[in-house]
């Protein structure tokens, strides 16, 4: 699923991490953890293909394949959540898809919200939103950067549960809060 | 070609809606173009000359759509939002297209209270204007979406589109003015050749533009590693 051998990621004269190898297969979970300024998310944005690495070797699946969070929410502002997810439905070409975004919405708590703007939102319900987006193609790869961000408690233990049901699939989680996924990691790497 | 055209129309769509949501950009342009003509009409002096105005018109069009250009990326800069449409598994140009058909709405739009107030201040246009506007706009679009791309990878974004921008736009201006004034044939067909060799540029050269990464939309075959020196 994702291979990578001697990776490093330079910008300009500074070196954000090098040496980096890891191999992770579906059914496997990778915990990076580290610091601040210790490259977590810049790894997180290379291994999710957004990013390229300055040297070493990488296999990524194909982009259809990954679901990415990030630091930031990656939806529309001005559109609501239904028109965000419908928008990246589309472009993922989901099928029966709006039955999907229905389920995604209801399960996270967005469904009686789903004609209001986002930008009306807490950054809570726009992390729960970002969930949502990451999940919806049903990807095999999932690249989550501090997904637990701005969630409230009934949040974090929906995003517990979620990730209890995507230990099939691969996933690279990044955060500060390692307590919180310790149960579910297969792999380990701590950047410094 | 059909999944194509659907993601061009849903990225489309969803431009158009948030313009029609925020406001920011077309009132922004009608003001500016509008104003801009109001300031030629008093700065040209009386009995100037019809050349001179059309010359005017073409100068309040082209920044008038570097106004509309500028402000072409800003929801995705300031959410971040070109990862997620970079990571999706649609064609990367079809971000191109899309982008560059919206502004050519708005543009559209703008050019429809332009040219009457064009008439109001000076004298009405003529069909070779009114088809060498036309055909300026898709160049106009096109290299101004592509330039907008590279300009909000920038920290001085607002200053590296126009930067960026305006040297490639002197060929749409002399042929809009050559048109204009001299008439004829000759300068539309410029302008059309221009059209089809930087709408063809843009499409295909807007993925490196936008992107570090080339990985494959779907997965037609195995993903194999790539090596980085």
């Amino acid at each position: 699923m994702l291979a990578a051998r001697d990776l490093s990621k330079r910008f300009g004269e500074k070196r954000v991490f090098a040496h980096v190898d890891l191999d992770l297969a579906a059914g496997r979970l990778l915990l990076v953890t580290g610091p601040n300024g210790s490259g977590k998310t810049t790894l997180l944005r290379v291994l999710a293909g957004i990013t390229a690495p300055s040297g070493g070797e990488l296999r990524l699946p194909a982009r259809s394949l990954v679901g990415y969070v990030g630091h930031e929410p990656l939806v529309y502002r001005e559109l609501t959540p239904l028109e965000n997810l419908t928008l990246f439905g589309k472009l993922y070409r989901v099928r029966e898809r709006a039955e999907r975004i229905g389920m995604l919405l209801e399960r996270f708590g967005l469904w009686d919200v789903r004609h209001e703007r986002v930008a009306t939102f807490s950054r809570g319900m726009q992390q729960r939103l970002a969930i949502c987006r990451a999940l919806l193609h049903e990807p095999d790869l999932y690249v989550l950067d501090e997904p637990y961000n701005a969630l409230d408690a009934a949040g974090a233990e929906l995003l517990d549960r979620t990730l209890d049901e995507l230990a099939p699939h691969a996933l690279v989680v990044a955060t500060h809060d390692p307590g919180r996924v310790e149960r579910l990691a297969t792999d380990r790497l701590e950047l410094v | 070609m059909i999944a194509y055209a659907r993601d061009v129309a849903a990225l489309a769509r969803k431009d158009l809606l948030l313009e029609l949501r925020a406001k920011e950009t077309v009132p922004a342009m009608l003001l500016f173009v509008v104003a801009t003509l109001t300031v030629f009409h008093f700065a040209l002096p009386q009995g100037t000359g019809r050349d001179a105005s059309l010359g005017a018109l073409w100068i309040a069009l082209v920044l008038t759509a570097l106004l509309g250009l500028t402000r072409a990326f800003v929801p995705e800069r300031e959410q971040a939002l070109l990862d997620a449409l970079v990571l999706s598994p649609c064609d990367r140009s079809a971000i191109w297209a899309a982008k560059s058909l919206s502004v050519l709405a708005f543009l559209a739009l703008a050019e429809a209270v332009a040219l009457p107030a064009f008439g109001a201040f000076f004298s009405g246009v003529d069909g070779t204007t009114v088809a060498a506007v036309v055909l300026a706009d898709v160049g106009i679009c096109a290299v101004g979406t592509l330039t907008g791309a590279m300009a909000v990878a920038g920290r001085a974004r607002e200053l590296i589109q126009p930067l960026l921008f305006l040297p490639l736009a002197i060929p749409i201006v002399v042929g809009g003015v050559g048109a204009s004034v001299v008439g004829g044939g000759k300068y539309l067909a410029f302008l059309a050749l221009y059209d089809a060799v930087f709408v063809l540029l843009s499409w295909a050269s807007f993925e490196y533009v936008i992107a570090e990464t080339s990985y494959p939309p779907t997965p037609d075959r195995p993903a194999a590693a790539r090596v980085y020196d």
